[in-house]
C-alpha cells in the first residue's frame, strides 16, 4: 500500500495533528484571542468527527492503524465529547483568571491520542496513543496552577500514570518477545497455535496497564484523589472520553490479538469487574465530597462495562460500547452541573452543599437528579439501558451469577445516589447560590434531556451503529 | 385509535400543562396553585372517562389481549400494549382512584403543591403502563420508574420519619426488582423474544423455572407485600401523606398480585406448583400473624397497613390455589381491597387533617360530633371485616373456597383470619368512634364537608354494588381466568 492511500485512512488524526500545531503557533502569537481559538478548536474536533464517520474501512501503515466501523464509532463519540469539553472548560478557567490558550490545544492533543487508541492495530501505536493522551491529561489536571490541590492531583496522576504506562510497556514487550510481532493480527495467529506462559504473562500486564487507565479496581487508587483535586470541567472531560478510548483499545487488543486466549482473559476481566463494582459501591457509601463520590461511581460503572466485555462475544462488545457512550453523557453532565454551581464564589462540592438545591436552582437540580437516577440504573434513564445491554449480554454468555452479584452491587450503590437526591429534594436550602454560568447550565440541561427522554429515540440509531462496530472486533 | 396509550399518557398532558403554569407564573401564588389542582383533577377525570370507554368496548368473550398496540423499538424490543380480562379492571381501578386522591389532597397539601400534583400524574401514567405493558422490558420500565414518584411523595410530603420510610421503601423494592431484571434478561436470551404473549407460550425448562420463579417471587412478594418482607409497608404508609397511602394500598400493592397472575403462573407453571406449599404457608402466616400485629397497634394508619398485609395474604393464597374460584377471588379481592383500604386511609385522613394525630388513644366518641363520618367509617370497617353485602366478603369467600379445593388446612387456618380481622377492625372502630367524647380537643371537630362526601360517595357506591352484584367483575374476567387456569392445569398435569 502506498503512502497516499495510507494517509487517506488517517484523515481524522491528520486534521487533529495539524490543527494542534497551527493553534499552538496562533496562540503563541495572539495570546489574547482565546475565544476565537477555542471556537476554532471546536470546529476542528467536529470536522474530525465527521471525517472519522466517512473514512472508508481498511488498514494503513502496515497494519498499525485500523479503520473500521469500530474506530469510526469510537472516534465520533470521543471527538464530540472533546468538543463539548472546550466550551465547558475555557470560560471556567477564564473566570478564575487562567487566561491561557493551551486548554483547547491540549484537548485536541488528547483527542488525537484517543483517536490513535481507537484505531490502533499494533502494540506500538497502542502505546503511542496511550502516552499522547495521558501526557495531555496530566497537564490538564494541573492546569489551574495556583490551586495547590490541582497541582497535587496533576502530580499524583502523572506518577501513577507513569507506573501504569510502565506496566503496559512491559506487557507489550513480553508479548512481542514471545509472539514475535507487535501486530495484533500476527499475535492472534501466535496465540491460536497455543498461547505460551510468556504471552499470557504479557497479556496480564497489558490488562493491568489498561485497567489502570480505565480506573478499574484494584488499580483505581488514583481516581478519587485526581477527581477531587483537578478542575471540575477537566474532570468532566477525563472521566468520559478517555475511558471510552481505553475500553475500545481493551476490546481491540483482546478481540483481535487474543481471541484464542479468551478463556484466560475472561476470568481476569470478570474478577476485575466484580472487584470494581464492589469497591465503587461500598467505598462510595462513605464519601462526602461529590467529586470523590462520583469517582467511586465511575469505578463501579467501569466494572459493568468490563463485565460486558468479559462476555467475550459480539453482543458483549456491543453492550460495552453502548454502555460507555451512555455513561460518558451521564458523567459529563454531572460534572457540568458541579462546574455550574457555586455559593458566593466558593465551589459547591460536598453532598451537604446541595441541600435544598431544588428550590434554588431547579434546572440544575433536576439535571443532577436525572444523572443520579441514570447512574443508579433506574429505568427509563439512559443508565438503565446501558446496564440492560451489559446484563443481557453477560447473562447470555453464561455469566449469570456474576451478573446477579453486580446487580446486587448496584442496589448498594443506589443508597448514595438516593442520599444525594434526598439532600437535593428533601432538605432545607442554605440559600445564596450564585447564578450558574450560561454554558455550563446549557450543557448540563441538554445532557440531562438526553438521559431522558431523548435516549429512547437515540437508542434506535446507537443500537445498530454499536452492533456494526462490535462485529468489527472479530469476536463471534 | 391507540386507546391504551391514550389512557396511559393522558396524565402527561396534565403534567405539561402544570409545568407550563410553573414556568409562566409564580409557583406559590394561590391562583396558580388552584389552577394546577383543577388541571390535575380534570386530567385524571378525563383519564377515567377514557378507561370507562375501554371497559365498555372490552369484549368479555375473548381470552386474548385486546386493544393491542405493537411498534418495533430498538435491539429487538417492541413497544407492545394490550389488556385482557385480568388486567383491564386494574386499569379502571387506577383511573378511578386517581381523581379521588387529587381531591383528597385538595387542602391537606400546602407546600410544593405543583410538584405534588406532577408526581401523582406521572405515577398514574406509570401504574397504568404496568398493567398494559405486553413487553417484558417495557413492563420493567414502568414497574421500576414508579419508585421515583413514590419515593418523592413519601420523602417530601410525608410525616416525621419520612426519609427513613422513603429509603426503606425504595431499597427494599429495588433489591427485589433487580433480581426480576436478571431473570427477565435470562428469559429474553433463552426465548429470543421479550413479548409477554410469546413468553406465556414458551415452555421453559422446569429446572430453570425454579430460578426464574424465585427471582420474580422476590420482586412481587416485596411489592405485595408478603410476610416476612412486609416490614417496609407500615413505615411507608404511616409516613406517606393520605393520598400517597391510598395509592400505595389501593394500586401499587396490586402490582404484585397482578405480576403473579401475569408471569409466575402462566410462564413457570411447574415451579409455581412446586412452590405452592411455600406460598400457602407464607399467606396464612400473613393472614394470622399480621392480623394479630394489627390488633396491637396504637396508630390508626399502621393498623390499617397491617390489615392490608393480611388481606393480601388471601390474594396470594387464591392465586396459587390454581383454580377458577381462587383466581377470580384473588382479582376480586384486589379490586375490593383497592376500594376499601383506600377508603379507610381516607377516613384516617379526615380526622388527621382536623387533629394532626393518628393515635387511637387520642380519639373516642367521634360519633357524637361526626355522625356522617361514623356511618362511612362503619361501612368500610365492615367491608374490611368481610361482611356479606360488601365487596370484602366476596373476595374472601372465593379465595378461601379456592384454597379449600387445593389445601383444606390452608383454608382452615386462613378462615381464622376472618375472625381476627373482625377483632382488630371492630375494636378500632369502637375505640375511635364510640364511647363518651372525653378529649376536650375533640369538642370542636366538624363532620364531613361537601368535598369529603363527594370523595367518599363513589367509594361507598362501588363497595356496595360489588358486594351485592359481583358479576359486573366476573363477567369481564371469566374468560381470561378460565384460559389461565386451563393452561396452568394442562402444564402441571392436574
Amino acid at each position: 500500500m502506498n503512502l497516499s492511500a495510507d494517509l487517506a485512512l488517517a484523515y481524522p488524526q491528520l486534521i487533529l495533528g495539524v490543527a494542534a500545531l497551527v493553534l499552538l503557533v496562533w496562540g503563541a502569537f495572539a495570546p489574547r484571542a482565546t475565544a476565537m481559538l477555542a471556537g476554532a478548536a471546536v470546529v476542528t474536533l467536529l470536522g474530525a468527527a465527521y471525517a472519522a464517520a466517512i473514512t472508508p474501512a481498511g488498514r494503513a501503515f502496515g497494519g498499525g492503524m485500523i479503520s473500521d466501523a469500530a474506530s469510526a464509532f469510537a472516534q465520533v463519540a470521543i471527538y464530540v465529547a472533546c468538543a463539548i469539553a472546550i466550551p465547558l472548560g475555557q470560560p471556567w478557567f477564564e473566570r478564575r483568571g487562567v487566561r491561557n490558550f493551551e486548554f483547547p490545544v491540549l484537548i485536541i492533543l488528547a483527542a488525537l491520542g484517543m483517536g490513535m487508541m481507537a484505531s490502533s492495530g499494533d502494540l506500538i501505536s497502542l502505546y503511542v496513543g496511550v502516552e499522547l493522551h495521558s501526557l495531555a491529561l496530566y497537564v490538564l489536571a494541573a492546569m489551574h496552577r495556583d490551586d495547590s490541590k490541582a497541582s497535587e492531583a496533576g502530580l499524583k496522576y502523572f506518577v501513577l500514570g507513569a507506573l501504569s504506562s510502565g506496566l503496559l510497556l512491559y506487557g507489550a514487550s513480553l508479548i512481542y518477545g514471545f509472539a514475535g510481532s507487535t501486530l495484533f493480527s500476527d499475535i492472534a495467529v501466535a496465540v491460536k497455535s497455543g498461547a505460551g506462559t510468556g504471552v499470557l504473562f504479557g497479556l496480564v500486564f497489558l490488562i493491568c496497564g489498561l485497567a489502570f487507565k480505565v480506573s478499574a479496581a484494584p488499580f483505581h487508587m488514583w481516581t478519587p484523589d485526581v477527581y477531587e483535586g483537578a478542575p471540575t470541567p477537566v474532570v468532566a472531560f477525563f472521566a468520559a472520553a478517555p475511558k471510552l478510548a481505553a475500553m475500545v483499545l481493551f476490546a481491540r487488543a483482546l478481540g483481535q490479538g487474543f481471541a484464542g486466549a479468551a478463556e484466560q482473559w475472561q476470568q481476569v476481566l470478570v474478577a476485575i469487574a466484580l472487584i470494581s463494582v464492589a469497591v465503587g459501591a461500598f467505598w462510595g457509601l462513605v464519601q462526602k465530597n461529590l467529586k470523590r463520590l462520583w469517582a467511586y461511581s465511575s469505578i463501579a460503572n467501569i466494572g459493568y462495562a468490563l463485565l460486558g466485555l468479559a462476555s467475550g462475544d459480539a453482543q458483549g462488545v456491543q453492550a460495552m460500547l453502548v454502555f460507555m457512550v451512555l455513561y460518558m453523557i451521564d458523567v459529563t453532565g454531572f460534572f457540568a452541573c458541579l462546574a455550574a454551581l457555586s455559593r458566593q464564589g466558593r465551589p459547591m462540592e460536598t453532598i451537604d452543599d446541595m441541600a435544598g438545591l431544588i428550590k434554588e436552582q431547579p434546572g440544575i437540580a433536576l439535571a443532577m437528579t436525572a444523572f443520579s437516577l441514570s447512574a443508579l440504573g433506574l429505568p427509563p434513564f439512559s443508565g438503565f439501558w446501558a446496564k440492560y445491554y451489559v446484563f443481557k449480554a453477560s447473562i447470555g454468555a453464561g455469566l449469570g451469577p456474576f451478573a446477579v452479584a453486580a446487580l446486587v452491587g448496584s442496589v448498594v450503590a443506589a443508597f448514595y445516589y438516593l442520599r444525594l437526591i434526598k439532600v437535593i429534594w428533601f432538605d432545607a436550602s442554605e440559600g445564596a447560590t450564585d447564578s450558574p454560568p450560561l454554558e455550563a447550565r446549557a450543557i448540563s440541561v441538554a445532557l440531562a434531556l438526553f438521559t431522558f427522554p431523548v435516549v429512547l429515540v437515540a437508542l434506535t440509531w446507537i443500537d445498530p451503529l454499536a452492533h456494526a462496530a462490535a462485529t468489527a472486533f472479530g469476536l463471534a | 385509535m391507540p386507546l391504551l396509550s391514550l389512557i396511559t399518557y393522558s396524565p402527561i398532558v396534565g403534567v405539561a400543562a402544570i409545568l407550563a403554569l410553573r414556568l409562566t407564573g409564580k409557583p406559590d401564588d394561590a391562583r396558580t396553585v388552584s389552577a394546577a389542582k383543577w388541571i390535575a383533577l380534570v386530567t385524571t377525570l378525563a383519564t377515567f372517562a377514557l378507561s370507562v370507554l375501554m371497559v365498555v368496548q372490552f369484549d368479555p368473550n375473548d381470552a386474548g389481549f385486546q386493544f393491542v398496540e405493537d411498534a418495533a423499538w430498538f435491539g429487538g424490543l417492541h413497544y407492545r400494549m394490550g389488556v385482557d380480562g385480568i388486567s383491564v379492571l386494574f386499569v379502571l381501578l387506577t383511573a378511578f382512584l386517581m381523581p379521588i386522591c387529587i381531591a383528597a389532597s385538595w387542602r391537606s397539601i400546602e407546600n410544593r403543591v405543583l410538584e405534588y400534583l406532577i408526581a401523582f400524574l406521572i405515577l398514574e401514567t406509570l401504574v397504568v403502563g404496568v398493567f398494559c405493558a405486553l413487553d417484558l422490558v417495557l413492563f420493567y420500565v414502568f414497574f421500576e420508574f414508579g419508585l421515583i414518584p413514590m419515593f418523592l411523595i413519601i420523602g417530601i410530603w410525608g410525616g416525621k420519619r419520612r426519609v427513613y420510610a422513603a429509603f426503606k421503601f425504595f431499597l427494599y423494592t429495588l433489591l427485589g426488582s433487580v433480581l426480576l431484571l436478571a431473570a427477565a434478561l435470562a428469559m429474553i436470551n433463552i426465548a429470543g423474544t421479550s413479548s409477554i404473549p410469546e413468553l406465556m407460550k414458551f415452555k421453559f425448562d422446569p429446572s430453570l423455572q425454579v430460578w426464574l420463579w424465585l427471582a420474580f417471587f422476590a420482586s412481587f412478594a416485596v411489592k405485595m407485600p408478603m410476610w416476612p418482607v412486609h416490614t417496609w409497608l407500615p413505615d411507608a404508609h404511616v409516613e406517606a401523606p393520605t393520598a400517597g397511602s391510598v395509592i400505595l394500598a389501593g394500586i401499587l400493592l396490586k402490582m404484585g398480585g397482578y405480576g403473579f397472575m401475569r408471569f409466575s403462573l402462566p410462564m413457570f407453571p411447574q415451579a409455581s406448583e412446586l412452590f405452592t406449599p411455600l406460598v400457602f404457608a407464607l399467606s396464612v402466616i400473613a393472614v394470622v400473624y399480621t392480623s394479630l400485629v394489627a390488633f396491637r397497634q396504637d396508630d390508626i394508619k399502621k393498623l390499617i397497613a397491617y390489615s392490608s398485609v393480611a388481606h393480601m395474604g388471601f390474594v396470594t393464597m387464591g392465586i396459587f390455589s390454581g383454580n377458577v374460584q381462587g383466581e377470580q377471588g384473588a382479582i376480586f379481592q384486589m379490586l375490593s381491597h383497592g376500594l376499601i383500604s383506600g377508603a379507610l386511609f381516607l377516613c384516617v385522613g379526615v380526622v388527621y387533617d382536623r387533629m394532626h394525630t393518628r393515635e387511637i388513644a387520642f380519639y373516642g366518641g367521634l360519633v357524637n360530633r361526626m355522625p356522617w363520618y361514623a356511618a362511612v367509617f362503619m361501612l368500610f370497617t365492615m367491608g374490611n371485616v368481610g361482611l356479606p353485602g360488601t365487596s370484602g366478603f366476596v373476595g374472601e369467600i372465593l379465595t378461601m373456597t379456592g384454597a379449600y379445593n387445593a389445601s383444606t388446612w390452608t383454608a382452615l387456618v386462613a378462615a381464622t383470619g376472618v375472625i381476627f380481622s373482625a377483632v382488630y377492625a371492630l375494636s378500632l372502630y369502637r375505640r375511635v368512634i364510640f364511647g363518651e367524647l372525653v378529649n376536650p380537643k375533640l369538642a370542636g371537630i366538624t363532620d364531613l364537608d361537601a368535598r369529603e362526601i363527594a370523595i367518599f360517595a363513589p367509594l361507598v357506591i362501588g363497595t356496595l354494588i360489588l358486594g351485592v352484584y359481583p358479576n359486573y367483575v366476573f363477567n369481564l374476567t371469566q374468560t381470561s381466568v378460565d384460559h389461565l387456569v386451563t393452561v396452568y392445569r394442562a402444564a402441571v398435569g392436574g
